[in-house]
């Protein structure tokens, strides 16, 4: 066994594509310095016409991995930070996103892009700690989120390989992540395919990449009162509806974390699904940013607006308690 | 005619504020790191010494300086980068978004090239106000590839808007040095659209004063824009962040070299060494107070983590229900 850290786990997912398919290519800035550390040592292995430097041209380098995967390649780029896809949105949902329909299915679009350590990374402000996430999801490009390090090499290696593009974000919470793994055993998983990481009977706890390990020590902590099931979606669009719905039969009760802001984040979308198509026995809970949140600086505030474990704790006991719909 | 001993007092302000901005990254004392301006001084200080009061700026990533020879208070701008409620921000925006609108500072921006469309609304609007204020956009030479920025010098161009345009070329776009991202040249782009541009030594603060003034007496009268590309070296990392992650992207002789002129030195050899010397004391003086009231300065108060979200005070709903 190894210990692989979430962010070798990237580093290493990325080096096998390369290595099994020449058509893997790398855009991004800083890149050959490897500055996230996530294409260390890709320059030197695969050389600088596989791993390009930009020019700080979010937009224009953005269109060039479209045109260069309409044209046979694989890119992968990395943002190297979240906000830098608001500069790159249209070109990702309104032109590689669209292709394949508009085109009549002429055309395929494999880029991967990579937002290494998303959300708040403490202390970088406003314009640099937003989880857009749940936007790629509504206007419906493929979306990643890993929790684990074993996660975020499968499902990099499955975005890599997926014919469409794909969105995956690495949440700067989950980042120091390490696990004990038998690298033999790496594999890609497949999109829309959730994980329990812990069986219960009482409440499901929906948690999107790095709150599942939120949702997890709160889990331990409540073990002696509440059974509490904690069901990764691995990944928001597609989503695991069966594996939810199969969850739901056996709890009844729903809570979702989220580092989404709240109106039409992801977890609206969880709880609008759950409500409409699946077994509840009481009025389910989320715990989310606050609507619109632009994260303050300072610590305590940046703090104030993200999910905590005191609010996951008592959603999931109010949830628990709950005597069912009125 | 330039104030030597002016000049030189704000290029050692923003120096020694630099410096014990860094300590205070080493001392965890400010959260998140900074990205220092040390090296680039000159250009602050020579352009905001082109600038009445009320002409306004606006500035990146990099900012201190920039805010520092605008006329902010050095020690609630400590306090800001403390994330303190005393900060001129109030602790919401941090080294990357400081603003000071009571002395022109329309915020520092984290996004590359974004500062300069805004800077150019802004001279619009003074021009319609009225105004013969002048806008000021600083930027460095990674921004230079940013398709807003180019948009931004045809908008500016066309409508003869009294901005100045300053490109702070230090070589690097974090670790991607200028030849492997510029084609062409910085002042070729901006010449493409009719506006003058003119290298100028970033590390003399009278060149660039000089530059300065004649650029922004150029938007005043009506004449348009200018781009000064500033050229000049970062003498420490792009951020605090490399002090520990050491990312190899240039050499400790390139540095060494680079740092050789050093802007300090040759604005500090144009002035008396008494006065010199009387001005080092005074900013060592406005430094220590600075971080005490930084430091001495109370935290916000996390249930008002979402004031100021909305102009109005609308308030939105919690995370939790």
């Amino acid at each position: 066994m190894t210990i692989l850290s979430y962010l070798k786990a990237l580093n290493r997912a990325l080096t096998d594509e390369m290595e099994r398919d020449p058509t893997v290519c790398v855009f991004g800035e800083d890149v050959r310095a490897a500055v996230t550390n996530v294409t260390a040592g890709l320059a030197k292995r695969f050389g600088t016409e596989r791993v390009l430097d930009m020019p700080i041209s979010e937009q224009a380098f953005t269109g060039v991995a479209t045109g260069a995967a309409l044209s046979g390649q694989r890119p992968l780029i990395e943002y190297q930070i979240p906000a830098l896809l608001f500069l790159a949105f249209e070109q990702i949902a309104n032109q590689a996103h669209k292709f394949s329909l508009m085109t009549g299915g002429q055309a395929r679009v494999p880029v991967t892009y990579l937002v290494p350590s998303s959300g708040s990374r403490d202390g970088w402000a406003g314009q640099h700690s937003d989880h857009p996430y749940s936007m790629f999801a509504h206007v419906g490009v493929k979306t990643a989120v890993p929790a684990t390090p074993t996660d975020a090499y499968g499902l990099l290696v499955t975005a890599l390989r997926d014919d469409d593009p794909v969105v995956v974000f690495a949440p700067a919470g989950a980042m120091g992540r390490r696990e004990d793994v038998d690298l033999a055993r790496l594999a890609p998983i497949p999109l829309g395919t959730g994980r329990i990481h812990r069986p219960g009977a009482d409440v499901t706890v929906v948690a999107v990449g790095h709150l599942v390990h939120l949702a997890l020590d709160v889990a331990g902590e409540l073990a002696d009162t509440i059974s509490v099931e904690v069901f990764d979606p691995r990944t928001l669009h597609p989503f695991d509806w069966q594996g939810l719905a199969a969850s739901l039969d056996r709890t009844g009760r729903l809570v979702v974390i989220d580092d989404s802001n709240r109106s039409c984040g992801i977890a609206g979308e969880i709880l609008a699904t759950a409500a409409e198509q699946m077994h509840l026995l009481a009025p389910p809970k989320r715990v989310t940013r606050p609507d619109g949140a632009v994260l303050p600086f300072a610590e305590a505030l940046d703090r104030a607006l993200q999910p905590t474990h005191e609010q996951v704790r008592t959603a999931i006991q109010s949830v628990a308690k709950a005597g069912g719909f009125r | 005619m330039a104030d030597s001993a002016a000049l030189y007092r704000t290029v050692r302000l923003i120096r020694r504020f630099e410096e014990r901005a860094v300590e205070l990254v080493r001392s965890g004392a400010i959260f998140g790191g900074v990205h220092p301006y040390t090296g680039q001084e000159a250009i602050a200080a020579g352009t905001c010494a082109a600038l009445r009061a009320d002409d306004v700026i606006t500035s990146t990533h990099r900012g201190h300086g920039h805010v520092l020879a605008k006329g902010a208070d050095p020690a609630r701008m400590m306090a800001e980068l403390a994330g303190r409620a005393t900060g001129l921000n109030q602790g919401r925006g941090g080294s990357m978004h400081a603003a000071d609108f009571g002395v022109g500072i329309l915020g520092a921006n984290a996004i590359v090239g974004a500062a300069a469309p805004i800077a150019t609304g802004a001279a619009w609007a003074a021009r319609r106000a009225g105004s013969d204020r002048v806008s000021l956009t600083y930027f460095g030479d990674g921004a230079v590839s940013q398709g807003v920025v180019l948009e931004t010098f045809n908008l500016a161009a066309l409508w003869r808007a009294p901005v100045v345009f300053v490109c702070e070329n230090n070589g690097f776009a974090t670790t991607t040095r200028v030849a492997d991202a510029v084609a062409g040249s910085i002042t070729g782009r901006a010449e493409a659209f009719g506006i003058p541009a003119v290298r100028v030594d970033g590390m003399d603060a009278e060149l660039v004063l000089a530059a300065a003034d004649e650029a922004v007496a150029r938007a005043r009268r009506g004449d348009g824009p200018t781009l000064l590309e500033c050229v000049t070296y970062r003498f420490d990392a792009h951020h605090t962040w490399e002090h520990t992650a050491r990312p190899r992207y240039r050499s400790a002789e390139e540095v060494s070299l680079g740092r050789v002129r050093d802007p300090l030195d040759i604005q500090g050899a144009r002035v008396p060494s008494g006065v010199r010397a009387e001005i080092d004391a005074e900013i060592e003086d406005l430094l220590d107070s600075a971080v005490r009231f930084a430091l001495d300065s109370p935290h916000p108060d996390p249930a008002t983590a979402l004031d100021h979200l909305y102009a109005d005070g609308t308030r939105v709903r919690a995370g939790v229900a």
